[in-house]
C-alpha cells in the first residue's frame, strides 16, 4: 500500500507544481541578491542569508531557511489534509478499503507517502540552491572554512553534518504539521477543510507567541522551537532550544496520530 | 452466502435500518429493493464493513464481518453508490492502482487482469484518454471492471446500471447472469423495479429500514387463480361463465378459474372469439406497492381530523 501511495504522490501533476512553486522563492532570492549585491546585516533578516554573499555553497541552508517557516507548512498541511478527506470526496475512499486496504494501513501509508514528499520538496530545494548559488554568487574560499553564526568557522564536513542535523530537525517539525493535518482529514468531510484548519491552527500558534499575556502557553505551541535549528549552527551548538523542540514535536506526532487513528478506524464511511 | 440478523444502525435518533434479517443463498440473484432512503445503501455498506452496525451481526461467506474483512473482502466485488476514480489518470491506470491495493494480487499477471475486467464490461478497446472524460456510461462500466477484477465470488451492486442507456443496461444484465450462471452470487440493490424482476431469483424488499419481503420471485409471482381474457364478445362470455367473472372492463374479462386452457376451451366451445387469455400473475409492482407505505422521501403534513 505504500508502494501504491508513493507511486500516485511521484505521478501527480499537483506534487511536482508544488515543489516548482517552493523552489522559486529561494532561486528569486539568489537571482536577487546576485544582482543587487544587497544582503541583510548579519542578524537580521533570513537566517545565513548574509553569509551567502560571500560563499555561494552555503546557499542551500539559507534557501531551506526562507523555505521551512512557511512555504513547507502550508504544502504539508495540504498534502495531509488531502490524504483521506481527498479520497472520501473523490469516492476512492469507500473502494479502497473493500479491496481491502486495512484502515491503520492506509493511514500510516498516507503518513509515509506525506514525509516522502516532504523529503522529496527539501532535496530538490537544496540542490536547486546549491546550483544556483554557486553559479550566481560564486564559491568561498573553502580552505578558509565557512563561519558559524557565532563567527567562528567550522569545517566542511561539520558544516554538512549539522546541516543534516537541521534537516532532520525540520522534518521533525513537518511531521508534527502532517500528524495535525492528517487528525483533521480523518475529521473533516473536505480536504480544505482540514488543511485551513491546520493552517488555522499554525498561525494562531505563531501570533500567540508573540503575546506577552500568552506566556504559560507558549512553552506548548507547536511552532515555539521551529527555528531552533539555527542553534545547531552556533559553536558550540547551543542545545536547549533543540531538544525541547524534539520533545515538544513528538508529544504533538503522537498525540495528533493517535487521535487520527482512533476516530478513522471506528468511523462510519459514508461519502 | 449473506446472513445478518438483528442488524440495526441508528445514526443519532434516526433508525435508518432496523432489525434486518437478510438471508442471500449461494447462487442466487438477490434483488434488494427499496425506495430511495430505505436504508439500502446503508445495508451495503455494512455488508461490507464501511458503516459499523448499531446492533446484530452480519455474517458474510459463513464469516464474521467486519472482523472478518480480511478473509471475506478479497472474494467480493462491490460497487457502492455509484463508481469512483482517479479523475487525472486513465481507466486502465485506475484499474492497475486498485489493483495493487490491498495484498494477494500478483503484479506478474495484473495487465492480464485489468484487459480482461475492461472486455468484460465492454471498455477493451477504450483508449487511454483520463476518467475525467469519461461519460456516465462508461464510468459505471469502468466501476463494474473494478468489482470483477479479482473473479469475486459475491458481486455487490448498488444500482449498476445507473447512467447506461436501454443497450448498456441490457448487455450489463447479460453479463450479470452469465457470471451468475458461472457460480457468482449477485447481491443487486436497486430501487427499478423492472431490473429486479427480469434479472432476480429472490427478492428483499425494503421499507423505512425495515425488510417487508424476503421471498423467492416465483413465490411472489405466483398465479392469483384468476385468468385475463380478452374478447369482443365479452357478455356472450360474460352469459357462459355464469358468475365466474369478477370483472369486466370493455373487452376485458377477470374470471375466477383455476385452469386457463380449460376455460379457453369452454369460451370457443360456446362460440365466443378469444383474442388472448392469460392466467392473472401477481407483478412484483404489486407485492412491492402493498408492502410498503408511501416513500420515504415524501414528508406530507399530517391529515387534520375534523
Amino acid at each position: 500500500m505504500i508502494l501504491v501511495e508513493l507511486r500516485k504522490m511521484v505521478r501527480s501533476r499537483r506534487t511536482w507544481t508544488t515543489i516548482l512553486l517552493i523552489d522559486a522563492l529561494p532561486t528569486l532570492v539568489a537571482v536577487l541578491l546576485a544582482i543587487t549585491d544587497l544582503g541583510p546585516r548579519p542578524g537580521q533578516g533570513p537566517a545565513f542569508l548574509s553569509a551567502v554573499l560571500t560563499d555561494g555553497t552555503l546557499f542551500p541552508l539559507a534557501a531551506l531557511a526562507i523555505v521551512l517557516p512557511l512555504f513547507l507548512p502550508i504544502a504539508v498541511a495540504i498534502t495531509a489534509g488531502e490524504a483521506i478527506a481527498g479520497e472520501s470526496q473523490a469516492g476512492t475512499l469507500r473502494y479502497m478499503l473493500i479491496r481491502p486496504v486495512g484502515r491503520t494501513r492506509l493511514l500510516v501509508a498516507k503518513l509515509v507517502s506525506v514525509m516522502s514528499f516532504v523529503v522529496l520538496t527539501v532535496l530538490v530545494v537544496a540542490a536547486t540552491a546549491y546550483v544556483v548559488g554557486t553559479l550566481l554568487l560564486g564559491k568561498g574560499d573553502v580552505t578558509t572554512g565557512s563561519t558559524s553564526i557565532s563567527g567562528t568557522s567550522l569545517s566542511t564536513q561539520e558544516l554538512l553534518l549539522r546541516t543534516l542535523l537541521a534537516l532532520a530537525y525540520a522534518m521533525l517539525c513537518m511531521l508534527g504539521v502532517a500528524a495535525i493535518a492528517l487528525f483533521l482529514s480523518t475529521v473533516s468531510e473536505s480536504p480544505l477543510g482540514a488543511a485551513l484548519g491546520t493552517l488555522a491552527v499554525l498561525i494562531a500558534s505563531t501570533i500567540l507567541l508573540t503575546l506577552d499575556a500568552a506566556n504559560a502557553l507558549q512553552p506548548w505551541l507547536p511552532t515555539r522551537y521551529w527555528l531552533a535549528f539555527v542553534d545547531l549552527f552556533r559553536d558550540p551548538i547551543l542545545w536547549r532550544d533543540v531538544v525541547r523542540g524534539v520533545l515538544l514535536q513528538l508529544v504533538y506526532v503522537v498525540v495528533f496520530l493517535a487521535a487520527g487513528w482512533a476516530n478513522f478506524t471506528t468511523k462510519d464511511i459514508t461519502d | 452466502m449473506i446472513r445478518t440478523s438483528s442488524l440495526t444502525k441508528r445514526y443519532g435518533r434516526i433508525t435508518a435500518v432496523d432489525d434486518l434479517d437478510l438471508d442471500v443463498r449461494e447462487g442466487d440473484v438477490y434483488g434488494f429493493l427499496g425506495a430511495n432512503g430505505s436504508g439500502k445503501t446503508t445495508t451495503v455498506r455494512m455488508l461490507l464493513g464501511l458503516v459499523l452496525a448499531t446492533s446484530g451481526s452480519i455474517e458474510v461467506m459463513g464469516r464474521a464481518m467486519p472482523s472478518g474483512a480480511r478473509q471475506v473482502l478479497p472474494e467480493v466485488g462491490a460497487l457502492v453508490e455509484g463508481p469512483a476514480a482517479y479523475a487525472h489518470l486513465s481507466g486502465r491506470a485506475n484499474l492497475a492502482l486498485f489493483d495493487a491495493m490491498g495484498q494477494g494480487a500478483r503484479r506478474a499477471t495484473r495487465a492480464g487482469r485489468v484487459d480482461d475486467a475492461l472486455a468484460r464490461v465492454g471498455l477493451g478497446g477504450v483508449d487511454s484518454r483520463p476518467v475525467h472524460a469519461y461519460s456516465l456510461g462508461m464510468r459505471q462500466r469502468l466501476g463494474l471492471a473494478n468489482a470483477l477484477l479479482r473473479r469475486p465470488r459475491l458481486l455487490v451492486l448498488d444500482e449498476p446500471t445507473n447512467g447506461l442507456d436501454p443497450q448498456g443496461i441490457r448487455e450489463i444484465r447479460g453479463l450479470l447472469l452469465e457470471l451468475n450462471a458461472a457460480g457468482t452470487t449477485v447481491f443487486l440493490s436497486s430501487h427499478l423495479l423492472a431490473e429486479i424482476e427480469q434479472m432476480c431469483t429472490r427478492v428483499g424488499v425494503l421499507d423505512r429500514g425495515r425488510l417487508v419481503v424476503q421471498e423467492q420471485l416465483d413465490v411472489l409471482q405466483q398465479p392469483t387463480g384468476r385468468v385475463v381474457v380478452h374478447t369482443p364478445d365479452a357478455d356472450r362470455a360474460r352469459a357462459l361463465l355464469d358468475g365466474q367473472v369478477e370483472h369486466q372492463e370493455g373487452e376485458r374479462l377477470l374470471v375466477r378459474v383455476p385452469d386457463a386452457a380449460a376455460l379457453n376451451a369452454l369460451l370457443v366451445g360456446g362460440g365466443v372469439r378469444v383474442a388472448s387469455l392469460s392466467a392473472e400473475r401477481r407483478t412484483l409492482e404489486d407485492v412491492v406497492l402493498a408492502a410498503t407505505s408511501s416513500g420515504s422521501d415524501t414528508f406530507s403534513a399530517p391529515a387534520v381530523g375534523r
